[in-house]
């Protein structure tokens, strides 16, 4: 036992000494948890908008006004030419143009019927038709005060509620998916490298010749990236909490336990890319393609695993990313119990166990 | 001007005669192209739905009917009871919840107003204020057919009303591929000819090999440019291939020029293969080389506005994006391949570029040092 106490000691100095390295392993999920934190949503607002009135009448200037007032949009220009709104979205300078024909009030208060044309640029479908959804409820609230507000007969109203998120953040979506990706960065792809670094530099002889089993160094070479894991969920979760307002309405200690599980996970794929790999260049690249890639595209939290084809959801189940998303979804955002994701846990251990099965058994003794 | 054309005999065998290089140049992204369009698909439809009908009317059945058979909703549960449907949201069974309380349709013949409630999962919150919108339209429509049932039509409108009238130009189908592939494309040159560009010059120093191009009469300008050159060409045979593909498998075929294009993306290598090379002047050792340029890479491809709209970043980020090359890239694809857009229109992205490009390129050639 005092051996294996003394290969974590050689491990962690290495780590330890490594400053540059270290210093990374730190900062690169502060940095990215708050980047994508703030950066990455796919609420609509702002978006920029061009109007195009035929007829600049009070009823027109009114809709106008209110559509500039809102959040969502931002009036850069007035054009004055149906033609110009082609020309205007080809520069790519709006999303969106309105249009108001001649004679609108007129149309409007004498024959009681107006036309108002929205536009919108739908080479990105989703912010099409959220904007779309958004003109239309100014408009349709303009014309309600036209008619004082008046009751219709025969109503049916609707009660929205917004669970979990009533503000709609992006943040919501995103922290847990950014904990997924950054623990599977920092643990499989640095435990592979730092594997495949003895291997390189020809220290992996010293080591093999040691009496303590490769089961005990396999496990001596994880337990720093096990503790500097740690170090980055607290971070993570501060973060989210403290700066990003994503609250952890779950059980503290259930998320932290299933963070261990899915780091002890993503470890154990770092062994097992290590046991191919004979540069730590050929590590990196393992890792990038067959970990970086699957987790932003499998976990589910930029693109919806169930539009997918279902080819591509049958492979989505052997990402270990999507299970974690789906844990870290439930308990921190929900606050839900073990009991709702005991299935999910159940996985993550599953294919930790066969991952470290196969990883230790085909651990080589003997260098080639 | 003769050594530059050594040079670049030099780096070209280099390239070739790596086993590997065909995987990259073809293999790679033919897999990446046919893979990534399928999965990265954020059109909102089959939401998940859950209902909880405490009338069970004729109202109520022809609500829900109308729902589901729009198309958007697929009715994946049946509860009795409100916090039994709410089970259904934790569970991830269903995205949104309808609930149709007693006496429903009782109430709205008879006291002109009955209230339905809609909650929505919100966690993914495009999902949610779509999915409302969707649920809010039917409903809307569904009032107005019980109205026209009761409410003889006058001849005239009683009440001033607004037509709303959309048109979705560009992409009319709502296609999420057409969007998606451009910008795709354009992370996968960016990612090959960096990754390539940023190793290239740690590794001649790794070797030492470098030492023989330092005691040689060649300039540090001609230097650089030899390192460039065949990366550049190799990035735009990489364009050539995602274009090809792109027209084969997705039938994306460009509204504007291909010409417009290649001028544009011949600029925008010119600028990302600078800053790998610049990178790799500074880098000692491969492993930081790939370790920053992954890095970047990894900043500049989620802050590109390839999968989220940059015009809903903070100011802040939107900053970053204007100093980031790829999202200009990305920009200006999607302008051409879907509007058609030409040179005159993207004329502020080529000057960026062009100013990005100068000064990453001629940063790498003052940092490049002979002496060691």
């Amino acid at each position: 036992m005092s051996q294996f106490y003394i290969f974590v000691k050689k491990e962690c100095l290495h780590i330890w000494r490594d400053r540059r390295t270290l210093f990374i392993l730190v900062w690169m999920p502060i940095v990215q948890i708050i980047l994508y934190g703030f950066a990455l949503t796919n609420e609509v607002k702002n978006s920029r908008i061009a109007i195009l009135d035929q007829s600049k009448d009070d009823a027109t200037t009114a809709i106008s006004n209110e559509i500039a007032a809102s959040r969502y949009f931002n009036l850069v220009k007035n054009l004055h030419s149906y033609r110009d709104i082609d020309a205007t979205f080809k520069q790519g300078l709006i999303r969106m143009a309105i249009v108001f024909p001649r004679n609108f009030q007129y149309d409007l208060l004498h024959s009681n019927r107006a036309q108002v044309q929205i536009i919108a640029d739908a080479s990105d479908p989703n912010t099409a038709n959220t904007l779309t959804n958004y003109a239309t409820a100014i408009i349709n609230d303009y014309q309600l005060s036209l008619n004082n507000n008046e009751q219709l007969p025969y109503t049916i109203k609707t009660q929205l509620r917004m669970l979990y998120n009533p503000e709609l953040k992006g943040a919501y979506n995103f922290v847990p998916g950014v904990m997924a990706l950054v623990l599977m960065l920092v643990c499989a792809m640095m435990t592979s490298m730092a594997i495949v670094k003895e291997k390189e530099m020809g220290t992996m002889e010293v080591i093999l010749v040691s009496p303590l089993r490769p089961f005990w160094i396999i496990i001596a070479k994880t337990i720093p990236y096990l503790l500097v894991s740690v170090l980055n969920i607290a971070c993570i979760l501060l973060l989210s909490v403290f700066v990003l307002g994503v609250p952890i309405t779950g059980n503290l200690g259930l998320l932290i336990w299933e963070s261990v599980l899915f780091t002890v996970t993503s470890l154990s794929i770092g062994i097992l890319i290590s046991n191919g790999a004979k540069t730590q260049q050929a590590a990196m690249f393992t890792s990038m393609m067959s970990l970086f890639l699957p987790t932003l595209l499998f976990s589910g939290f930029l693109f919806p695993v169930e539009n997918m084809p279902v080819a591509l959801q049958v492979i989505s189940n052997v990402v270990p990313a999507k299970w974690y998303y789906i844990i870290v979804k439930s308990v921190m955002i929900k606050g839900l119990g073990f009991f709702a994701v005991w299935k999910e846990t159940l996985i993550l251990v599953g294919m930790t166990l066969i991952l470290l099965f196969i990883s230790i058994s085909k651990f080589k003794i003997r260098l080639a | 001007m003769r050594a530059l054309k050594f040079l670049l005999q030099k780096e070209l065998r280099q390239i070739f005669r790596d086993p590997s290089i065909f995987f990259i140049l073809f293999i790679m992204p033919m897999i990446q192209l046919m893979i990534l369009p399928l999965a990265a698909d954020y059109e909102i439809k089959n939401i998940n739905l859950g209902v909880v009908d405490h009338d069970h009317s004729g109202y109520s059945r022809k609500l829900i009917n109308k729902i589901v058979s729009s198309g958007y909703f697929r009715l994946k549960d049946y509860s009795s009871t409100f916090s039994q449907a709410l089970r259904g949201i934790e569970l991830d069974k269903t995205d949104l919840v309808l609930e149709i309380p007693a006496q429903f349709e009782r109430k709205l013949v008879k006291e002109n107003e009955s209230t339905i409630l809609v909650a929505a999962n919100a966690i993914n919150g495009v999902k949610a204020g779509l999915g409302s919108a969707y649920i809010q339209g039917i409903i809307g429509d569904f009032n107005q057919d019980v109205r026209m049932q009761w409410i003889q039509a006058p001849r005239f409108n009683p009440q001033p009303t607004i037509d709303v009238e959309y048109s979705d130009w560009y992409n009319p189908d709502m296609n999420y591929r057409d969007f998606m592939v451009p910008g795709i494309l354009v992370m996968l040159v960016t990612m090959i000819g960096s990754s390539f560009a940023s190793n290239n010059i740690v590794r001649e120093k790794e070797m030492g090999t470098i030492e023989q191009i330092n005691v040689s009469p060649i300039k540090k300008t001609q230097f650089i440019l030899g390192k460039l050159i065949p990366f550049w060409m190799l990035a735009l045979a990489v364009l050539t291939v995602g274009l090809f593909i792109a027209r084969i498998f997705y039938g994306i075929v460009p509204l504007g020029h291909y010409l417009t294009i290649y001028v544009f993306a011949s600029i925008y290598l010119l600028a990302i293969l600078g800053l790998g090379l610049l990178m790799s002047t500074y880098a000692q050792t491969q492993q930081q080389s790939m370790l920053v340029s992954f890095f970047v890479t990894m900043v500049f491809n989620l802050l590109s506005g390839l999968y989220t709209p940059i015009e809903s970043m903070p100011q802040w980020a939107q900053i970053i994006t204007r100093l980031n090359p790829v999202s200009y890239f990305i920009e200006v694809m999607r302008m051409v391949v879907l509007k058609g857009s030409g040179l005159a229109d993207i004329k502020y992205q080529i000057l960026a570029l062009l100013g990005f490009a100068v000064f990453f390129n001629g940063w790498a050639i003052v940092n490049y040092k002979k002496r060691s």
